[in-house]
This record gives C-alpha cells, structure tokens and sequence, in this order.
C-alpha cells in the first residue's frame, strides 16, 4: 500500500487517537503544574459618621472570577503539587525517614500518606491477581478439559458472565453476598461463631476480598484462552511423554505448560495492564477507608463539588508513569524482536 | 480417541468434576442470587435476623402478602425513571460501535496491508494507548470540555469512548485482516481497482465475522464503562452504571437499596443475552487476540 493511500485510511483512526488519547496525555501534564488561581483581596474602607473609617480585607470578587476567566489554567507552581502532601510527599517521608527506628515502622508510617496508600494497595492488587487469574485459570482449563464433551458449552456460558459483567455490577453483586448481612456474611458469622464479626471491618479482610473478586472477574478471560491452547496441544508430545514413564503431573509441568507459554505471556500483559487501573471494586465494595488505588485517588479527586484538576492531573501523571515501567520489559522484548526480523 | 493410557484414574476425574462444579457455582451463583433477592424487600434479601428469611421471603410476605415483590423494579424504573440512563446507554453503545468498526476497519486494514516500518510502530503506540487506565485520560478532558462547553452530553462521551476503544479494535481488526489473503484485493487492484474499491467490493463482503466479533467488544466496553460515563456526563444525560452508582450514594436509605439492585439486575439481563447469542464470537475473540498476541 502506498503511503498516500495508507495515510487517508488510517487518518479517521489516527485522528481519534490523537485528539482524544495524546492530547489528554499533554493536558494533564501541562494541568499537573498549574494550581487555581488564589481569590484576589482588595482592601475596601468603609467610613461612617460618627464611629470613623476602617479598612477591612475582602475577596474581591469581580477581580477574581475576571482573573479565573481570562488565566483558565490558573498559576504556574512548577512541581509543587507533585511534591506535597498529597502525592510524593517529600517533607513527610523526610520526616517518617527520620523518626522511624525500623524499616517496618518507616512503612507502616508511609501507608498513611494517600499516595503511598494508594500505590501500595495498586501494586499488591496487581501483583497478586495477576498470577492468581493465571495459576486458577489454568485449573479451570484443564479441569474443564477433562470433563464430558457435552457439558463444555454449558461450562463455557457460565464460565463468560463473569468476565463480560460490568466491573462495578460485578463488584455489588459480589459486595452485597459478603455484607455482614448477606449470604456469605451471614455464613462466616455462623462459622465463626461470632455474630459481631464483618468481611468490611478489617483492612486485611477488605484487600483479600477485593482481590477474589479481582481474580472471579478475571479467571474466566484466562480459561478460556488456555483452554483454545489446550485443544491444540499436540497429541503425540503428550503420547511421548507418556511412554518416557512421565507422570500426570509431569505431563502437565514439562509437555502442557511449556505448550501455553506464550499464551501465559499474553493473558500476563493484558492482565498487568488491567489490574492497574483498579478502581471500580473499590467503589463498588465501599472500601475506600480501606483500600485506594491510584485510579480510585483520581477519580475521588475529579469527582466531587470541588473538583481538584491539578491533584488529579499530578496522580495521573504518575500513574502513567507506573504504567510505562510495568510495560517497559514487554516494549524492550517486542523492539528486540522486531530489530531481530529486519 | 483416548488411549487406556490416557484415560484419567477414577479419583482424578471426580476431582476435576468437583472442581469444575465448583467453579460453576463460583460463577453462576452470584447472579442467580442477585436476581432472586431483587424480588423481596430489604430486610429479606439483607437479613439481620435470619438469613433463611431470604429464601422464603418471610418480612416480603409480611408487607406484601407474597413472597416476591416487585417493588424494586418499580422503584428504579417508574419512581427513578430508570428507562431515560436505559435509553442513554443503548444510544452511547449503539453510536460507540458503529463509528469504532467504521473508523477501525479502515485503519486496520490499512495496517494490514502495508508493508512499511511505520504500522509497527503505529501499532505499538496503539499497545501504549490500550495500557493508559481511561480515568487518567479523564483528568485531561475536563478542563478543555469545560472551557469549550461540550462537558455532560452524550456526543462528547461517544467521541472519547470511541477513542479509548480504537487501540483494542486497531489490533484485533489487524489481525483479522491479516488472515484474509492479500491475493484477494491485489488480483482486484490488477483488474484496475483503486485500493478503496478493493477494500470496498472484495475486502468488505468477506470481513463480517471478524467485524462482529470486534463489535462485540466495542459494545462490551462502551456498556461497562464507569469511569468516563460518570466523570463525563451531567445528571440528566447519565447512562446506567453512573446511575447505579449515583443509587448508592444517596439512597443508602432502607428500602431503596433495592432499587439498587433491581437496577443491577435490569443492567446483567442484556450482557446475559448477549453471552447467549454471541458465546462463539466472544471466545473465538479473545482467543483470536492471544494467537496473535
């Protein structure tokens, strides 16, 4: 195809692309050094006869919504909203660095300032569901694998509503079974014998709840591409395997696992970059006094009567940040391989 | 056919069986629970005093003479005017799909049949722009759309959500094209074909399963998306999942939680017909994405 051609063809697409995904990307970053403008005083001297003039400070008004209309940006702050309290929090952690005795303390002291909170809780969700989603998808696969032939579109229906649900519904749908007055709440009261005892009342709870439904959402998505890589497995390695005297389990660890491994590359990728943007279990379980992530601190940040731009635009910076070094290993191999085929 | 040797020992089958069962539970029964709950009234389905009330609907039965209700769904629907974010969202949906596959499989097809360095790079671009968490992207929009007054109506929304959805439909559109051979448009071009006329009688008849599939997606991306449609849009323009949320947060008041979760129920019914329809389609997606990786 010729350059010309190629360009009218992939110029809608292109166009998109750039006026709604690059550009935003310029946007907060230009955003993340601006703060609004502060209210404009003026002196006013009020003067009655008798009492005499006093000067009071008030917000000028006019002059500030003028100053506001014309500087919508508001004013340039350089990197400070990057470096207060609410996101690295540099004084802070200087300050916890110094004071602390103990690695553990200096951490424990860390998760209460809300950008670290946030990465923290981003980062353990991440890293856990990810290989959870894959270790239990591939469970699934290969028990699913092994049961009737006739019994697998069924599986296969039921397996998909999870994974096709909407976030937020799933995440309620999820919530109000492990409410202390839902089913599985109700149950683990029961079993535990405590009648006071509820899944929301611990932080600890709260994460490992948030994380089964991180890995009931997503395991679906896994089974089912290892199951199309099971299908294809080819026959006489297994046969081989079988005849050398290997195991059931060794067929599985040396001949079926090796087999699915670039699909296991890519159900990781895709799963690293969804997991990151966590954020709507987090609404949907009402477990932000628990658990933030950056994209709920965004998003609590936009939302609102007062409407924080800057600190959002801050958080998302950084957020992109953290997704361009979760991606760097995968961009690094891809660029590898395509300097390896030309 | 399965050799003796292959055929699994009496125990590990009942495990796998188990574990499958397991799973299916895992998975289905959320759902079914949800949707009969929706049925009873608060104190039913969120029992304090006994959970077995919300089998037999003992306090729906004390205020409604039966045990099952459909007071929710008439809260949501008639007293919240559920319908209007119904309504909204199929039009987000519908208008988000069709300029998505229109936009993409021009660009997709571009891809596929250029030769030349750059549709790698465009195409790993586009694997940078899928990786962006769409809320990020929200922090951009505001100010501009503020400024600009296309904040809170629906085209702004489609027009971003189309956006969003481009790098995943670029990808998937490529490697479906990718598999129609080249010969097919290049022996139209040596007829005297321009490539859009190619594109236009030899590509487009061919290329409706993969179109579909790739719609599917589309269409299961604009439905579920939360974070741009409640960031985006103004009270009266919300579509169902912001309106969901926006239940929560201000009727935590006994008796309109379950509009809540009449309005969950009434939002799952469309996405369970499609898995109905569309299973093949949706598996042979994503399963298509994985081989090309």
């Amino acid at each position: 195809m010729r350059h010309k051609t190629f360009f009218w063809f992939f110029l809608p697409t292109a166009a998109a692309m750039f006026l709604f995904i690059a550009m935003p990307i310029v946007s907060v970053l230009i955003q993340s050094v601006f703060t609004p403008h502060e209210a404009v005083l003026k002196e006013v001297e009020t003067c009655t006869p008798l009492v005499g003039c006093t000067t009071e400070t008030t917000i000028d008004q006019e002059a500030t919504s003028a100053l506001r209309e014309a500087k919508p940006l508001g004013r340039f702050v350089g990197l400070d909203i990057y470096l207060d309290r609410g996101h690295l929090a540099v004084a802070e952690v200087a300050e916890i660095w110094r004071n602390s005795d103990s690695l553990g303390a200096f951490f424990d002291r860390l998760g209460n300032l809300p950008f670290y909170r946030a990465m923290g809780f981003t980062l353990t969700f991440t890293f856990l569901v990810t290989p959870l989603v894959i270790l239990f998808g591939l469970m699934v696969a290969l028990a699913v694998n092994a049961v009737h032939a006739r019994l697998k579109g069924l599986v296969i229906f039921f397996s998909l509503l999870p994974f096709v649900i909407t976030p937020l519904i799933g995440a309620l749908v999820l919530f109000w079974m492990i409410d202390s007055r839902g089913i599985i709440g109700s149950a683990v009261q029961w079993l535990a014998n405590d009648p006071g005892l509820s899944l929301k009342a611990s932080s600890g709870m709260v994460w490992i709840a948030l994380i089964v439904y991180g890995v009931w959402h997503a395991a679906p998505f896994a089974f089912v591409i290892f199951y199309a890589g099971l299908q294809t497995l080819p026959k006489d390695q297994v046969e081989a395997a079988q005849i050398d005297g290997a195991t059931r389990w060794q067929q599985v660890r040396y001949v079926v696992v090796p087999h699915l491994m670039p699909l296991v590359t890519f159900v990781a990728l895709i799963q690293l970059m969804d997991n990151f943007r966590v954020f709507e279990p987090i609404v949907g379980f009402n477990a932000s006094a628990h658990a933030t992530s950056l994209s709920w601190a965004i998003f609590n940040d936009l939302g609102g009567e007062t409407r924080q731009l800057s600190s959002a635009a801050a958080t998302s910076v950084m957020t992109i940040i953290g997704v361009a070094i979760l991606l760097s290993p995968v961009l690094v191999r891809t660029w590898r391989d395509f300097k390896g085929k030309t | 056919m399965a050799s003796r040797a292959q055929k699994m020992p009496t125990g590990l089958r009942i495990l796998s069986s188990a574990f499958v069962t397991l799973w299916l539970i895992m998975a289905a029964f959320p759902f079914l629970w949800t949707f009969w709950g929706s049925f009873k009234v608060e104190l039913d389905f969120f029992s304090i005093a006994d959970w077995s009330y919300a089998l037999t609907g003992e306090r729906t039965k004390a205020a409604y003479g039966q045990p099952f209700t459909g007071a929710g769904y008439y809260g949501a629907w008639v007293q919240e005017e559920f319908l209007k974010n119904v309504i909204n969202t199929f039009i987000v949906c519908f208008f988000v799909v069709l300029t998505s596959l229109t936009i993409g499989t021009l660009g997709g097809y571009a891809l596929s049949r250029s030769s030349y360095r750059y549709t790698f790079w465009l195409l790993i671009t586009a694997l940078i722009f899928r990786a962006m968490p769409p809320i990020t992207l929200v922090a951009g929009y505001m100010l501009p759309f503020f400024e600009w007054n296309l904040w809170g109506i629906l085209p702004t929304t489609i027009i971003v959500l189309v956006a969003i959805n481009q790098p995943f439909t670029l990808w998937m559109l490529h490697s479906f094209f990718q598999n129609i051979p080249k010969e097919l448009d290049e022996s139209a071009k040596v007829d005297g074909c321009t490539q859009f006329q190619a594109f236009r009688h030899v590509i487009i008849p061919v290329m409706w399963p993969g179109v579909i599939t790739t719609g599917l997606f589309s269409f299961l991306l604009a439905y579920n998306d939360f974070a741009v449609t409640s960031m985006l849009l103004a009270e009266e323009n919300r579509t169902m999942v912001p309106q969901i949320a926006a239940f929560l947060g201000t009727t935590y008041t006994e008796g309109n939680i379950m509009f809540a979760v009449a309005a969950v129920v009434s939002a799952t019914v469309p996405l369970f017909i499609l898995v109905m329809f569309f299973q093949r389609q949706i598996v042979g997606g994503l399963t298509a994405g994985a081989v090309k990786g």
